[in-house]
């Protein structure tokens, strides 16, 4: 090819060597790019020129600051002001939805599928006990009583990342364990779970929680919880 | 264990969660002020901005629909606040902000010092670029977007974000000319 039909060509992959310097092409045209960068002596000379560009590019930014706690104060005044005049309403319960967003959370998202069936089995199993418990008790039904159960003996888990859902399911299963709350916060992804349905004394529950934390394939935390 | 996704938390503030709301904010806070105080140039400006921004998502995230990431709805909606900001100001004041700039980048005896600084002059340089360049180098460099996402926030063509991308580079290089430093390109 001469230099005439090259310089189109050329044109062409210099306009992605921007992102090509920043990782954000797509596999096919990075791999042209490379492929180009390869051949074309010229055109790596002129890529030569844009690590530069990045990295002062990002220096520059990082000399901005952030913004004061004012802006932040600011906002959340206007979302109370909001709420406070016309409180939004809340999107129905989407079970599928929160169930899944379980599960994303606890395993990869290739697993979220195939853990979600695990979770619902979990989530029925935890609701049908609680529904039968307030029935005997002639107490009035209501979701709370099912999510949140009072009576028994709790700890908090936060599973490890490499657990799948079968792994959890067959954990709470051994020790006939059940998940009752969860997340409880959002960076720590903690959940609740119920270690036995009669209060047990504290150092049976110690010593369930320090069998339940040797387990380290399954837990990645967890701690007695009244 | 993944930390929620964004996804996740604007379902959440959909809903009206505070706290998926607040842990939105304190995940891009930073970066949306970033965008939008290097287009605006005015810090008070700047986080007056992010506050309106993050109280469109909390009123528009039901009507997101996932067809970008929450980055990219975010700082597309920033650039759209800080535009409109950037209208409201009379030309004459932006003119005037434009040739400070660029005397900033010959004039004031501190840049003398720094023409020994190669790695100050550029950033000197960029910050003299327009804010329609300032933005694509930005997104492209800082906010790691992609051509496609680059799009989308600044709401042109995909070709018309490469060329602009060029021509970006091109009048950084001309600045640094006049600065003293010649890169051989283009």
């Amino acid at each position: 090819m001469n230099a005439i039909n090259k310089e189109p060509a050329r044109h062409e992959i210099e306009a992605l060597l921007p992102w090509h310097a920043a990782g954000t092409l797509s596999r096919g045209d990075a791999d042209r790019v490379k492929q180009a960068l390869a051949g074309d002596r010229e055109l790596a000379l002129r890529y030569d020129l844009v690590p530069e560009e990045l990295a002062e590019t990002i220096h520059l930014n990082e000399t901005l600051g952030a913004p004061s706690a004012r802006a932040m104060e600011k906002l959340f005044a206007a979302i109370d002001a909001e709420e406070a005049r016309a409180p939004r309403r809340r999107r129905s319960f989407h079970l599928a939805r929160r169930i899944s967003e379980l599960v994303s959370s606890l395993t990869p998202r290739m697993l979220a599928w195939s853990a979600t069936a695990a979770v619902v089995a979990i989530l029925v199993q935890a609701a049908v006990t609680a529904a039968v418990v307030v029935k005997e008790q002639g107490a009035p039904s209501g979701p709370e009583l099912a999510s949140a159960p009072s009576a028994g003996s709790f700890a908090v888990v936060r599973f490890a990342p490499q657990a799948t859902a079968n792994d959890i399911t067959n954990f709470l299963g051994a020790y006939e364990a059940k998940l009752v709350g969860g997340p409880l916060s959002m960076g720590g992804q903690l959940y609740r779970i119920r270690l036995s349905e009669t209060k047990l004394p504290k150092d049976e529950v110690g010593k369930i929680v320090r069998e339940m934390q040797s387990k380290s394939k399954v837990v990645g935390f967890i701690a007695a919880n009244e | 264990m993944q930390s929620t996704s964004d996804e996740v938390l604007i379902g959440r503030i959909a809903n009206g969660d505070r706290l998926a709301m607040q842990v939105l904010y304190a995940r891009y806070h930073v970066r949306v002020f970033r965008f939008v105080v290097r287009l605006v140039r005015n810090e008070a400006t700047a986080e007056d901005l992010i506050s309106e921004v993050f109280l469109d998502v909390w009123r528009q995230a039901g009507r997101f629909e996932g067809r970008s990431t929450v980055s990219t709805w975010m700082l597309a909606i920033a650039r759209f606040k800080a535009i409109s900001a950037l209208r409201r100001r009379s030309d004459e004041e932006l003119d005037d902000e434009t040739a400070g700039a660029i005397e900033d980048l010959s004039d004031d005896p501190a840049t003398v010092l720094e023409k020994k600084d190669k790695s100050a002059i550029i950033r000197k340089c960029l910050m003299g670029l327009s804010a329609e360049h300032r933005e694509i180098v930005d997104l492209a460099y800082y906010h790691e977007k992609s051509v496609e996402e680059v799009a989308e926030i600044v709401g042109i063509p995909e070709n018309t974000v490469k060329t602009r991308m060029f021509y970006a580079r091109k009048r950084l290089a001309e600045l640094l000319k006049a600065a003293g430093i010649e890169r051989g390109w283009p």
